[in-house]
């Protein structure tokens, strides 16, 4: 067909304002078009300013109309951003969406290149090789897959919390996997919260609580997420079960095990190393669901094989050691990762002597440090847990903005550091210097809560702290922690003595980011936040249709944005939900059976095992509901047997014949 | 242009992350050398070793390759096919007497623009030292001397 009949090809050169023509030119593009590639079928060449305008979009569909254009290629921006618009503007002028193309000579020419008659040379190249390659696409029909009604959601912070209730309270199910014994995150261990100090136990309690026994949501603790395969509409999850070691259905969490364990161990997670927790425990008072989970590693029956003392005094019976973890598996239409941010270990900063000094602490522990339900019930003290500190050093940026350890800004520090003078200044009258890089508070009424601190005495310091050590060299400096810093604003070396240092340490994407992202098939930025698909426009999708992530799994924020976050990404889920089912593109793999010789190389090739073997003809068949149109099959095929719709070898072929035309 | 050699360069991108990685260096606004063409594929597992071929009888000085990293292909692990293809290809072009290092494998993730753009840069420094490699005009007619070490080479293990 292609032989004696040239497809009616349509170019249009995009100007994108200046952000094109600035570097192309592209009238030289469009006449060289019209031109040199008016024998590959090209009829008419246009520019215009802004292709994606409705006026771009229109003038490619009245030539559609009027000229009997049978394909449309247009140079502007990535397909990534346009192909959609372009391609249902052909639609609506009668023409298949897949007989139009777009070529990137934006992203891939103006943007990137500065000398205008290579880029220029750089953009016709480009447009030949779509326009060689368009001739051989042909009209594809988009594939239609019923969604499953059913939502997973990873992580129970405050973010995978409100994805979760929003999504149940619309009426459909979720389940709710999170890893800890409790849901909460790291909310639940703060007493109180920037920049209103309402108190965070008492905000977060009745979404957990809400959570925990709404009838649409299926709560998953102490599991994890082990095996994802599928796709959107029709993802099946294998989610592991710890063991807890308590029978859920006859636990009525009355915690009288945990009263009579004998055994203390360090609680190195939700009291960041300050207090101690029994072996049998739930992580705090408020813990969602209630029911208990036996620490094995830990316990004094599975070490020695006695002891027991839960199992005796259990009023139902409930401890049971011989569970074993189990696998559930389940079937969902969509999924939340809202995982979470893990804490910069502040040890690493070693000129700051966290873990050496003792009185230097961590965000965290001072957060444990100021809760009322922490180890010293909200005393502000220092490591003895006796003294009062009578002036207090808080670091900000610490292991952020730094390029030795995170290029970033985690963003709550500043805010975190405001709210830890605060309240020691309200609980202790303590001096507080605050050591601060630049000061941020841009969000709602934080500058306010800033004016406030500085209103109720806190000095600032504007520099970075070179070192804390505790080699006085002064009289006054004798058993005091010295701040070493230089003052920016005075222009200063000073030594500041204080008896507490808290460290602002910042927000580190979680230590397993990378192999949970590759678990649900979405990567991580550089630093290793999950990346989003477009950071702007669409901050809770990813690249894998039908997986969205929320909260501090996609950077660092605060509690507003990460609850702003699980309810969008929510909102995502019941429109895909809503749909009922999901348009997939219909690239697709499938055998010529003719030229097929069994040799069934392809079989293996296939990761989603669409590929199957018929044993009776003798030859391999793809099954397109499962086919999701990588393409390695075709690659693959010593018989050249299979071809892949949008990307056949014919189509890649003739655009590298294209591309190399103005060789 | 001066009289350096400027090298043309076939680029193939999956369109999961390398495409992207493309798309990110564009919207930095990093800038990079203009030889470079690229064409996508869903996921470098498309990549027949046949295009490489075409492209270089074709005209090109080079061939990029390029795909998510090990472990995030969109389609799981056909990163992996790729990489076996490409260690073969590479045997394959040694034996026609084509310098290997004219094909070139590059990871990159959608984050990745500046690195991309980074390995676009070095490899067309490679290809220009190399030189042209005016494949298409390789025939006994225009008494070209073919590259002279052809010689079999003991064969390497590829790995999986
Ligand atoms: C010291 C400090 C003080 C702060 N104070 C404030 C404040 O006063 N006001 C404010 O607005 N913000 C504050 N923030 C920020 C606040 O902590 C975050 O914005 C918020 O907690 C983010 O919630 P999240 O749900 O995204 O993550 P997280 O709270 O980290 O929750 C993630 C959850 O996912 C679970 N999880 C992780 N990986 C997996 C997995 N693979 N499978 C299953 N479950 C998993 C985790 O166990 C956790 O329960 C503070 C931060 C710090 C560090
Ligand atoms: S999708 Fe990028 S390599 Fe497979």
């Amino acid at each position: 067909m292609i032989e004696n009949h040239k497809p009616k090809i349509g170019v249009y050169v995009c100007h994108c304002g200046s952000n094109i023509a600035g570097t192309v030119n592209v009238d030289d593009v469009r006449k060289w078009a019209q031109e040199k590639l008016g024998p590959e079928g090209v009829v008419i060449a246009r520019d215009y300013k802004f292709m994606c305008s409705s006026l771009g979009q229109e003038l490619i569909e009245k030539d559609i109309k009027e000229l009997g254009l049978e394909r449309v290629v247009v140079a502007a921006c990535s397909p990534h951003l346009h192909e959609k618009t372009f391609r249902t503007a052909a639609e609506k002028a009668g023409l298949n969406p897949y007989l139009t193309e777009l070529v990137s000579i934006r992203e891939q020419v103006s943007w990137v290149h500065t000398d205008k008659a290579i880029a220029t040379e750089k953009a016709k190249s480009l447009v030949s090789g779509t326009v060689q390659r368009i001739a051989y696409n042909t009209p594809l029909e988009k594939q239609k897959v019923p969604i499953n009604a059913n939502t997973l959601v990873v992580g129970g912070g405050i973010a995978g919390i409100q994805a979760a209730l929003e999504i149940a309270n619309a009426g459909f199910h979720v389940y709710l996997v999170e890893r800890e014994p409790s849901i909460g995150g790291h909310m639940a261990q703060f007493d109180k919260t920037f920049p209103t100090l309402d108190c965070s136990a008492c905000i977060l309690t009745p979404r957990m609580v809400e959570a925990g026994t709404h009838p649409n949501i299926t709560l998953m603790t102490w599991s994890e997420v082990t095996n994802v395969s599928g796709f959107v509409g029709n993802f099946d999850v294998r989610i592991l079960k710890k063991a807890r070691y308590v029978n859920e259905d006859v636990c009525t969490g009355c915690g009288i095990c945990t009263e009579k364990c004998p055994k203390k161990v360090i609680d190195t997670h939700y009291e960041a190393g300050l207090g101690y927790r029994k072996v049998v425990y739930t992580p705090f008072a408020q813990a969602v669901p209630r029911f208990p989970v036996i620490d094995r590693p830990n316990c004094t029956f599975f070490q020695k094989g006695t002891c027991k003392a839960c199992e005796k005094f259990c009023p139902t019976n409930a401890i049971d050691f011989k569970q074993e973890d189990e696998f559930i598996n389940i079937t969902v239409g969509n999924i939340i990762l809202a995982t979470g941010y893990d804490l910069f270990d502040a040890g690493r900063v070693t000129n700051y002597g966290y873990g050496r000094l003792p009185n230097v602490f961590s965000s965290i522990e001072f957060e444990r440090l100021s809760n009322s339900a922490g180890p010293t019930g909200g005393e502000i003290t220092l490591r003895d847990g006796k003294t009062k500190p009578e002036t207090v050093g808080i670091i900000h940026c610490v292991g952020s903005r730094d390029k030795n350890f995170n290029n970033y800004c985690s963003s709550i520090c500043c805010m975190q550091s405001l709210k830890f003078a605060h309240i020691v200044r309200e609980r202790t009258g303590a001096d507080v210097y605050e050591f601060y890089i630049d000061m941020r508070t841009p969000m709602k009424a934080y500058d306010e809560f800033y004016q406030r601190v500085l209103d109720e005495g806190t000095l600032f310091v504007r520099g970075k702290v070179a070192e804390v050590t505790n080699a006085a060299r002064y009289p006054h400096e004798k058993g005091k922690l010295i701040i070493h810093v230089e003052d920016t604003l005075v222009g200063k070396q000073r030594r500041i003595p204080v008896d507490m240092v808290i460290l602002s340490n910042g927000m580190e994407p979680r230590h397993d980011a990378k192999q949970t992202g590759q678990t649900f098939g979405i990567s991580c930025s550089s630093d290793g936040w999950y990346i989003e698909r477009h950071p702007k426009l669409d901050p809770v999708s990813t690249m894998t249709e039908g997986i969205y992530i929320a909260g501090c799994a996609t950077g660092p924020k605060d509690i507003p944005a990460s609850v702003a976050q699980g309810a969008a990404a929510a909102a995502r889920v019941l429109d895909k939900i809503l749909q009922k089912e999901v348009e997939m593109e219909p690239i697709r793999a499938s055998v010529i059976e003719e030229n097929c010789s069994g040799c069934r190389i392809c079989n293996s090739m296939c990761p989603f095992n669409a590929i199957a073997f018929i044993g009776d003809l003798k030859v391999s068949r793809v099954n397109p509901a499962l086919c999701q149109g990588c393409g390695t099959c075709v690659a693959a095929c010593p018989a050249g047997a299979i071809t892949g719709t949008g990307f056949s070898n014919e189509q890649i072929f003739a655009q590298i014949d294209g591309l190399l035309m103005t060789v | 242009m001066t009289d350096t050699f400027e090298p043309v360069i076939v680029g193939f991108t999956c369109n999961w992350c390398s495409y992207r990685a493309a798309d990110a260096a564009g919207t930095a606004r990093v800038k990079y050398a203009p030889n470079v063409r690229l064409i996508r594929l869903m996921c470098s597992g498309r990549l027949d070793p046949a295009f490489v071929l075409k492209a270089l009888a074709g005209g090109a000085d080079g061939v990029l390759i390029s795909g998510c990293h090990p472990g995030d292909c969109h389609y799981i692990e056909q990163n992996y096919k790729a990489l076996r293809r490409f260690l073969l290809l590479r045997r394959t072009l040694k034996g026609f007497g084509v310098e290997p290092e004219r094909v070139k494998l590059v990871w990159a993730s959608a984050a990745e623009g500046v690195r991309l753009a980074h390995e676009i840069n070095a490899f067309v420094e490679e290809i220009r030292k190399l030189g042209p490699l005016n494949w298409p005009k390789w025939d006994n007619q225009s008494g070209r001397d073919l590259p002279a070490d052809i010689e079999p080479q003991p064969i390497e293990e590829v790995p999986a």
